[in-house]
């Protein structure tokens, strides 16, 4: 796994909701899940278009890791627990 | 994260306890996702998948004291498991804060050891023990993707995979307790990643 130091990436118009609820969904690289298989879990859990979902996937593969969403905390959890069904190294974290 | 080796012949047949002859792949036709499985091909696959079911099924959390909280999946243990491919298949959803952790433990790991038991049963239904064809709905392949990756996630903790697994199994001879292992791997990730592509 790389341990390059890493920049919490956001997409695009999702900064009044981190503002507003600042939990985080974060997505850890692993040596594992093949790269196409976490585009495609991406786009089934947040129905994200495909671009962003292997932007996101690209962003979790060169920088260690990314934020795959934002918002409530209960949300995020719910997140986590659905990306660990398919098999990711999912986290909740605290925007700080 | 990796990408699959180009399918199907990563070294000489000869060498390879998997069958001599291109190895199953999944493909995507007018009648839905198919692959064909050699015998030995479907006996590698439910014997790991069993494997895994065995794991994530054994010592299931005490599910909670209460009435309501074994109806909801609340378990009144809380830490990681000290297995190393059962911490991988039910990791943290904290990292840096160990009381969130455990309770987001308690909240989530007994759905989520179920919800692995049921894909993998559903592999297993749609696998004949023989080998043969399989004509997968999209609710099954959904299944195998998820239990496919759980073996491969198992595996790869076993094998000590890391981000260069190519160079890796170029360095594990014949002789190598790893070798069986690590070929059944590399073709696995070959076929999970058809079934990605039949998906897409």
């Amino acid at each position: 796994m790389s341990v390059a130091p890493v920049e919490i990436t956001r997409a695009e118009g999702d900064e009044e909701a981190l503002v507003d609820k600042p939990w985080l969904t974060i997505v850890w690289n692993d040596p594992v899940n093949l790269m196409d298989y976490v585009t495609y879990v991406f786009q089934r859990v947040f129905g994200y278009p495909k671009p962003k979902a292997e932007r996101l996937m690209l962003d979790v593969h060169h920088k260690g890791k990314a934020v795959v969403a934002a918002g409530a905390r209960e949300a995020m959890e719910r997140n986590a627990e659905t990306l660990h069904g398919y098999g990711l190294w999912a986290t909740v974290s605290h925007d700080t | 994260m990796s990408e699959p080796s180009p399918p199907p012949e990563p070294v000489d047949p000869d060498d390879m306890a998997l069958p001599d002859r291109p190895l199953a792949v999944f493909r995507a036709t007018s009648r839905g996702i198919t692959a064909r499985f050699a015998r030995p091909e479907a006996a590698i696959i439910r014997e790991l998948v069993a494997q895994v079911v065995e794991l994530v099924a054994a010592d299931m959390p005490t599910v909670g004291s209460d009435d309501l909280a074994a109806l909801v999946g609340i378990s009144d243990s809380a830490e990681e498991p000290d297995d190393p491919v059962l911490a991988r298949l039910l990791p943290d959803g904290y990292r840096d804060d160990p009381d969130a952790a455990r309770e987001f433990r308690r909240f989530t790991e007994s759905t989520l050891r179920s919800a692995k038991v049921e894909t993998a049963q559903m592999l297993l239904e749609t696998l004949p023990a023989g080998g043969g064809r399989v004509r997968l709905s999209a609710d099954q392949a959904e299944a195998w993707l998820r239990s496919l990756n759980d073996v491969r996630l198992a595996m790869g903790v076993r094998l000590g995979v890391t981000e260069d697994f190519h160079e890796m199994i170029q360095d594990i001879g014949p002789d190598d307790a790893r070798y069986g292992y690590a070929h059944i791997y590399d073709w696995l990730s070959v076929l999970q990643a058809s079934l990605v592509e039949a998906l897409s």
